[in-house]
């Protein structure tokens, strides 16, 4: 039984050891990951998520009476994997702290004000095409006592499954110039400069909806196939 | 060929997931009542032993026939129905568990479920297996994988409830995690 496997791309991917980010060090294993080869576990995955999805999961500005606070703005663009292949019907999850850098959780004691018409968390499958769109508010910036005055870049929160374990992915996605950038040590975790580019959303003016929204696109890239050698081996059994 | 595209980097869940990700029946791979469940429990604690209250674990595993309803399952297309997925915040304690049933084996493998775990603090998630002391987990590939010294912190432990499995992030009972 010959099975796909998933390319790893260790360059574009953050260390398990990151002192800079203060709770790491007490948390990050202290034994190396022991490498494992792909196998059926690894190579399938949860292909679900439509159930999920309400009516206004995709738009995080009329999920309650009022309207929130804030910048209005549509993030957009594409789920793909390594090769460029978009991938359809995966499930989405967003959240997000509100325009004033304030996340709606017990935990954050962020003396920013609360916005009642702002929960900050939305899901939306993708189309056959790969494509998404959330409408959403400008989240803000706050500070994190990671070290002396520290300040995360604003961001969204994305979390995707494609179609395998070994493609699950949570992350972050940065506004385009974010001052904060350079002293934030989880954007900065990623040691790659095009790795890092990579979670920065472009502005897109055509994405905009006129007198209503701004706009911002950016494509999620899950790890890609390994080429699977029997495709044009037909003579060769398989079983 | 063209080159391939980056890969999305990791990035930390964060400590207010909780907002978003967990599912009210995430910790339901089957429904309540199902004959045949039984609780995968545990606990998470980090170097000093201190539970980890931020933590988000989810599991993935064949079916009660070690099959998947998944298209890149060679073995075709199965309809038991079976979620096979697990998704589960931890508690105050350090405490998750879910409900589910013992997957089959697979073509050389034993019986086990694949485990990703996202807190505050990882950069990246951490995966781990779940094998069951109640099979026989000789010849499995990956356990063979794993140093004799160390391959007890994959196997859980019988219970009352069905099976404990603690993670442990560091110290002398740190879990295996492995790179996938």
């Amino acid at each position: 039984m010959r099975l796909p496997t998933y390319r790893r791309d260790e360059e574009s991917q953050p260390p398990v050891h990151w002192p800079d980010y203060v709770s790491n060090p007490g948390r990050a294993p202290k034994r190396p990951l022991v490498l494992m080869p792909q196998r059926l576990t690894e190579i399938t995955g949860p292909l679900l998520g439509a159930e999920r999805v309400g009516q206004h999961d995709n738009d995080l500005t009329v999920q309650h009476v009022g309207e929130p606070q804030g910048q209005r703005i549509v993030v957009t663009g594409r789920v793909l994997d390594g090769d460029g292949r978009p991938i359809p019907d995966t499930l989405l999850e967003i959240w997000q702290a509100n325009a004033s850098g304030r996340y709606h959780h017990n935990g954050d004691r962020h003396p920013a004000p609360l916005d009642p018409n702002f929960s900050g968390v939305g899901r939306c499958m993708t189309d056959a095409a790969g494509r998404y769109t959330f409408t959403t508010i400008q989240p803000g910036a706050y500070p994190w006592r990671n070290h002396h005055n520290a300040w995360r870049p604003a961001h969204i929160h994305f979390s995707l499954f494609g179609q395998a374990f070994t493609q699950r992915l949570i992350t972050q996605m940065y506004f385009p110039g974010d001052p904060l950038f350079g002293q934030d040590p989880i954007f900065n975790s990623v040691r790659d400069p095009k790795a890092r580019e990579s979670m920065i959303a472009s502005f897109d003016l055509d994405a905009t909806v006129p007198e209503w929204a701004l706009a911002y696109s950016w494509d999620i890239v899950l790890r890609g196939k390994n080429p699977t050698p029997l495709e044009n081996e037909e003579d060769e059994d398989d079983d | 060929m063209t080159e391939p595209l980056v890969t999305t980097s990791s990035q930390t869940v964060g400590p207010f997931f909780a907002i978003g990700l967990p599912w009210e029946d995430g910790p339901f791979v089957v429904p309540a009542g199902t004959p045949g469940a039984f609780h995968i429990a545990g606990r998470m604690v980090d170097g000093t032993g201190e539970p980890v209250p931020d933590a988000l674990i989810e599991t993935w595993q064949a079916d009660p026939d070690g099959r998947f309803d998944h298209p890149d399952d060679p073995r075709g297309a199965v309809s038991s129905g079976f979620r096979g997925f697990g998704r589960c915040a931890t508690d105050v304690n350090g405490r998750f568990e879910f409900l589910t049933l013992k997957p089959g084996a697979l073509p050389g493998q034993a019986p086990h479920v694949d485990v990703s775990v996202f807190c505050r603090g990882m950069l990246r998630r951490l995966v781990t297996r779940i094998y069951f002391p109640d099979s026989d987990n000789s010849a499995d590939p990956v356990l063979a994988l794993v140093d004799s010294e160390f391959r007890h912190t994959l196997i859980a432990s019988v219970a009352p409830f069905g099976y404990r499995f603690d993670i442990c992030l560091q110290g002398q009972d740190e879990t295996v995690f492995f790179d996938v």
